[in-house]
């Protein structure tokens, strides 16, 4: 009696994708095509940011070693999706940060004092300056994501022809508010660009457990928006991406989500320990596809990169953060009064009355 | 001057507003062909247009982030929250984003948003349509908290609030919206957050409410007027900032206070009103401020709200205790 019935067909499926790049591991040019357009003194300059970059995280982990930063999420490792996603955005485009995406505000113009003061628990890291277009780094994982949505809005409404860029990793991209995001883009036509830094790591929960889709890029499916995942350890190709992405966006085209592949080098954070969750021979392997030694390659090739470059750039980067961790340090204190006085524009009465405990 | 209920008068201050600041913009779920589930801004976006007058997606956290992100770009957004419960899917960006963003941006940013919402009971609603969650937003520092108890406050309170360059929690009494007609004037006019109303003056008790409450203390005043006791009823009308002032000069000619609140009773308004009456006026007190609240359960399924509600009743004995203490 018994008759075989036929499944449904699901035809809902998408197929994996493989990382775009432009550059191989020895800075050699596979694919042509994607290469951007820039000049000498840009590739230089991005190049100039990366080592910049690079030696700002090493000066910044010793310093909330000594106690004169405090939460700092070092960056060494993901410098090719950070600094080359900024570099292809305009300065009146908008940054909605995640915590770790403090290159990217002061490429954009925060001064690196308060990008200090931030970190030091200091009101005025997040006093942006008026002419300097981000928001301060967001705590909230997925917080910032939908705030790309809401200036997006603002831009289109007002018929500018700016772009919003939002950035979380590979854990963020589980939250609610990321999807929510994602589909008010979609519905919407906005024009937001949703980087994924996807470095593995959610803290210690590997990429694996985070998700079971084929890739974070798929998500963009769902929401009916451009996805694209491309080698985040490769500058030029992070590049090609956000310009492309920012060009749609610009053109009324709407949003894209671009999945980065990269790592940390170290930890979470100051008070995380990796080797509790990550294998040597895992760090080993990554550390091959460095975006400094890869883009270096390429650029020394090209004669346009020294190690003598190098060596500049880095004392450079050590100045620079050794004055502006003075000037941070020199920065006067917050007080509670004028903490009060920043939750209204105009204090209340009771805030007023509570106030006078603090003088 | 206009005869309007309390729903009219809510859409006519959007309206007025609408008209006089094109940042002004309203958006939520069902809010624009049909004007949301009350109708509340029915005929806005016909009159205003689909870019100014907009649904979104279901999905309440970005209803609130999308407010975030555009009030940091200068437009004025009034958001709408379909059901109080839903407020809890829209948290973090209500009392931790839009909230916090001044203080955050040291002054660089500002969240010049209404997020509205229904409430309260005694409508017969499916669960967690009717509760009263202001206690949460109390709790949350730099979000001011409004609740309007008749047509005229909740226009001017609502053109404040759209006015407002910080975060205002609009919470709109259900039970209210079509409750009664009052004369309600036509354009332009504010009611200042954070002033309390003395509705009914009296001289022997004061009997301090906000939202439907105001309405059951002023038919427990009567009842108490049949024995000849006049109570002074306050309606609070802001809950940030709280108008103590007015409480406490209320006090002192009445030596007496109970606090009214359809709230669960513990750690809630009527809790920080006695507090802040204990620090200002305890030497003009004869008796313990009392108070009537719901009980601290949920919210009731539909079948007992009504006697899970404070009642006229539960007031004048609340009254007669502190009278008689």
């Amino acid at each position: 009696m018994s008759k075989v019935l036929n499944k449904l067909p699901y035809e809902v499926q998408t197929e994996p994708v493989k990382p775009l790049s432009v550059l191989s591991l020895d800075g050699e040019v596979v694919n042509p095509e994607y290469m951007p357009e820039l000049t000498d003194d840009q590739l230089k300059e991005i190049m100039y940011r990366m080592v910049f970059t690079r030696t700002w995280d090493e000066r910044a982990v010793n310093l909330g070693r000594q106690g004169r930063l405090g939460f700092y999420a070092p960056v060494s490792g993901q410098e090719a999706s950070m600094i080359g996603s900024e570099y292809a955005i305009n300065k009146d485009d908008f940054i909605c940060p995640g915590y770790r995406d403090i290159p990217q505000l002061v490429w954009h113009g925060l001064p690196m004092y308060q990008a200090f003061l931030y970190s030091r628990g200091h009101q005025h890291g997040g006093q942006i300056p008026a002419d300097v277009h981000v928001l301060m780094p967001q705590i909230i994982i997925g917080a910032q994501v939908l705030h790309a949505a809401g200036v997006a809005m603002a831009f289109k409404k007002r018929g500018e022809k700016r772009v919003a860029i939002t950035y979380t990793g590979d854990g963020g991209s589980s939250e609610g508010d990321f999807y929510e995001s994602m589909n008010f883009a979609g519905v919407f036509k906005l024009p937001v660009i949703y980087v994924v830094q996807n470095n593995r790591y959610a803290i210690t929960t590997p990429y694996e457990k985070q998700t079971a889709a084929l890739s974070v890029a798929h998500k963009s499916v769902a929401a009916g928006i451009k996805g694209v995942q491309i080698d985040g350890m490769d500058v030029l190709a992070v590049i090609k991406a956000v310009s492309e992405a920012a060009e749609r966006g610009r053109n009324g085209e709407g949003a894209t989500l671009i999945e980065m592949l990269t790592y940390r080098f170290r930890p979470h954070s100051l008070s995380d320990d990796a080797t509790k969750y990550r294998t040597k021979d895992e760090e080993a392997e990554w550390g091959l596809k460095d975006p400094l030694i890869r883009f270096g390659k390429f650029l020394e090739k090209k004669g346009l990169w020294t190690e003598e470059d190098t060596a500049r750039v880095k004392e450079e980067a050590k100045a620079a953060v050794n004055e502006n961790i003075k000037k941070a340090e020199a920065t006067e204190k917050m007080t509670v009064g004028g903490l009060i006085d920043s939750m209204f524009e105009t204090t209340p009465q009771h805030l007023e009355e509570q106030k006078a405990d603090f003088q | 001057m206009a005869q309007m209920n309390m729903l009219e008068a809510i859409r006519d201050a959007m309206r007025v507003e609408l008209k006089r600041d094109e940042n002004v913009l309203i958006f939520g779920e069902d809010v624009g062909k049909v004007g949301g589930v009350f109708r509340v801004t029915e005929g806005l976006q016909e009159e205003f247009g689909e870019e100014r007058v907009f649904d979104t997606p279901l999905a309440e956290s970005a209803i609130g982030g999308l407010a975030v992100g555009m009030g940091i770009q200068g437009f004025r957004p009034v958001a709408e929250i379909q059901f109080v419960g839903f407020i809890y899917e829209a948290m973090d960006q209500m009392f931790i984003q839009a909230a916090r963003m001044r203080y955050r941006s040291g002054g660089r940013y500002n969240s010049p948003i209404v997020f509205r919402t229904p409430f309260g009971g005694g409508v017969k609603a499916a669960e967690l349509h009717t509760d009263s969650l202001e206690g949460l937003a109390v709790q949350t520092p730099g979000i001011k908290v409004v609740i309007p108890s008749n047509p005229y406050d909740a226009k001017g309170l609502m053109i404040a609030a759209i006015r407002d360059n910080d975060p205002v929690f609009f919470m709109e009494h259900l039970n209210l919206y079509r409750a009664f007609r009052a004369e309600v004037p036509e354009g332009e006019y504010t009611v200042e957050i954070g002033k309390a109303n003395v509705v009914r003056e009296g001289s022997d008790v004061t009997i301090i409410a906000y939202g439907m409450m105001v309405h059951t203390a002023v038919k427990a005043a009567d009842e108490l007027e049949k024995n000849g006791i006049k109570a002074e009823v306050i309606d609070l009308r802001s809950l940030v900032p709280l108008d103590i002032d007015t409480i406490v000069a209320s006090i002192k000619k009445t030596n007496r206070a109970i606090v009214v609140q359809e709230a669960q009773k513990t750690s809630g308004v009527a809790a920080e009103v006695i507090a802040q009456i204990n620090e200002k006026a305890i030497l003009h007190l004869e008796a313990p401020v009392l108070r009537v609240a719901g009980p601290d359960t949920v919210y009731p399924f539909a079948q007992i709200e009504d006697t899970w509600l404070p009642t006229p009743a539960r007031i004048v004995d609340a009254a007669n205790k502190v009278l008689n203490f």
